[in-house]
């Protein structure tokens, strides 16, 4: 099997983009991954494409309808599609190409534009439900995160005002970010516990907003990304992927299992036997502020109920122990939710390289973890990284 | 590293200005239930709740499946339940299904059937109940639409209700 770096890295700002097409979104954020990269597309021998339900734009096939701003004209080409959890499952699919000693060189992008819906994407969002026993309910996609929420919350004992932290951390940290559109350095718990009730106990400042985006990643073989990019060398070091069952009424709500498992495929891939120790900066799917707490304790950084704690004292902030989400995450950079890869692998790849600038953290990470969540709640997608 | 992303955020007006196309697609579809689905949805008519067991794992299914997803292997048999359950989570909504905001909040979660494996059942109302009384582990009993009503579906059941009446609204 061949090693594999990530040798470039792009996005665009994440908002409403009524003025560019998703084509051109994609663009955008294929010619900065490959200028930092410092290859032309001609050096590209894969392009995989990242993009959510095609609901979205109303646009089927939309692999195709993107093919062109991602660069895949005339070359090998594929969509991967998981749901929320394709910001992390396309850079693993770009991982086996090059693993698998097929291709040297792959190009992966995604995108997403969720404000062609109207009224609003929420509206596209009630079709993804189960259309026999859950769509005559007229559900709202947000219920189902309030469910889980309140089951982990009552499991756990966890404490709204800690998870409310989280708001207040991922938004301010989106400050530093060139692409936020939900940053606030002034936000206050106070702000969060108060905002606008939308599903309770989810109010408005526990979710991160719709957006409009792209990112891109450049991958190459070890081989070749030591010829490129000597002065940083970043490599996928693990990757795993895991799902459970569509009865989601069947699920438990308040520990994610699936991600356990994904994360442990990836740590052992990794050689990675205590993830408590072994990993300095994490990037977990933080769509909501649970999510971010959740996600913590399935990536095994912590135990089951530990992730309130550890963000009351601080051990998550940008200079803490183990700085997470320092992007700013979904919740302050935006959720345009398959380009969120630029969040995640993206912020990943450009910490472990010391290229994050002013959201660089303090404790000068080698090892990181990244890891999307999607289809019906059910899905993880993580990707260990490190610096060589 | 990033450099200045281009393009910036536009507000509602600007960005009906920018050209653009409006068209709503014309998709109808006539979804099946299937076996199982189908006859618990049947039964609903009826106004009783329907599961399924599997003898490989002894699971008491809700939502009824004719296989067993665990086990991989045809479920057994057909197995009635009381229809009274216990909430597993809830939500108080201040949303509706296109995001509207709504004054009289959608009281909505999950509830696990009683007889059926543990955590087994599904979405659905609580009604008759104030949302402050609501929590994790309370009894609930189905409330059914009057029979002539009832037309085989999820909402042939109106909503759950607490079975304390001292809980009841």
């Amino acid at each position: 099997m061949k090693e594999v770096a990530v040798v470039g890295a792009g996005m665009t700002l994440f908002a409403s983009r009524m003025m560019e097409t998703g084509k051109e979104l994609c663009w955008e954020a294929a010619k900065q991954a490959l200028d930092e990269a410092g290859l032309s597309l001609q050096e590209i021998d894969a392009v995989i494409m990242g993009t959510a339900p095609d609901a979205f734009d109303g646009i089927h096939k939309k692999g195709e309808n993107l093919l062109d701003g991602a660069g895949g004209a005339n070359k090998p080409y594929m969509r991967v599609y998981t749901g929320g959890g394709t910001a992390v499952m396309t850079p693993i699919a770009g991982w086996w190409h090059i693993a698998s000693g097929m291709f040297d060189t792959v190009l992966v992008v995604n995108e997403e534009k969720m404000s062609s819906a109207r009224p609003h994407a929420q509206s596209v969002f009630a079709h993804i439900w189960d259309p026999i026993l859950d769509r005559p309910l007229r559900p709202n996609l947000v219920w189902i995160f309030a469910m889980e929420m309140q089951r982990y919350m009552h499991k756990y004992n966890v404490r709204k005002e800690d998870i409310a932290l989280v708001s207040v951390k991922n938004k301010r940290n989106a400050v530093d970010h060139p692409c936020a559109q939900l940053a606030d350095p002034k936000i206050t718990v106070e702000d969060v516990l108060n905002s606008e009730p939308m599903a309770l106990p989810v109010r408005r400042l526990d979710i991160s907003p719709p957006s409009d985006g792209a990112s891109a990643l450049v991958l190459a073989s070890l081989d070749v990304a030591r010829e490129i990019c000597p002065d940083r060398i970043v490599t996928i070091d693990g990757v795993g992927w895991c799902i459970d069952t569509t009865m989601w009424t069947n699920r438990d709500l308040a520990f994610p299992k699936f991600l356990a498992r994904a994360a442990d495929q990836a740590y052992r891939m990794a050689g990675i036997k205590d993830p408590k120790k072994e990993i300095h900066i994490a990037e977990p799917y933080d769509p909501f502020n649970y999510k971010e707490l959740q996600h913590m304790e399935g990536l095994l950084l912590c135990e089951p109920g530990e992730a309130a704690i550890l963000t009351r004292e601080g051990v998550t902030q940008r200079d803490g122990r183990l700085p997470v989400c320092p992007s700013g995450g979904l919740l302050g950079v935006g959720n345009p939710i398959a380009a969120t890869m630029g969040i995640k692998v993206g912020e990943i790849y450009w910490q472990l390289a010391r290229k994050a600038g002013k959201r660089q953290v303090r404790n000068d990470p080698v090892t990181g973890v990244c890891q999307a969540w999607g289809d019906l709640m059910q899905f993880s997608s993580v990707l260990v990284m490190r610096r060589r | 590293m990033i450099s200045q992303p281009r393009g910036r955020k536009l507000s509602r007006e600007e960005a009906e200005r920018v050209p653009h196309v409006v068209a709503r697609p014309k998709a109808r579809y006539a979804w099946s239930a299937g076996p199982a689905t189908g006859r618990f949805l049947e039964e609903l008519k009826e106004g009783r709740v329907l599961a399924r067991r599997c003898n490989g794992c002894g699971r008491v299914l809700v939502p009824p499946r004719m296989f067993c997803e665990r086990c991989f292997r045809p479920t057994d048999e057909w197995v009635y339940l009381p229809g009274t359950g216990t909430i597993q989570t809830y939500s108080i909504s201040y949303i509706d299904t296109d995001a509207n905001r709504i004054a009289k909040p959608i009281l909505v979660g999950v509830l696990a059937f009683d007889g059926a494996s543990e955590g087994c059942g599904i979405m659905h109302y609580f009604g008759e109940v104030a949302p402050e009384k609501l929590y994790i582990g309370m009894e609930v009993e189905p409330v059914w639409k009057p029979q002539a009503e009832r037309e085989g579906a999820i909402t042939d059941i109106k909503y759950f209700r607490p079975r304390r009446k001292e809980d009841r609204q």
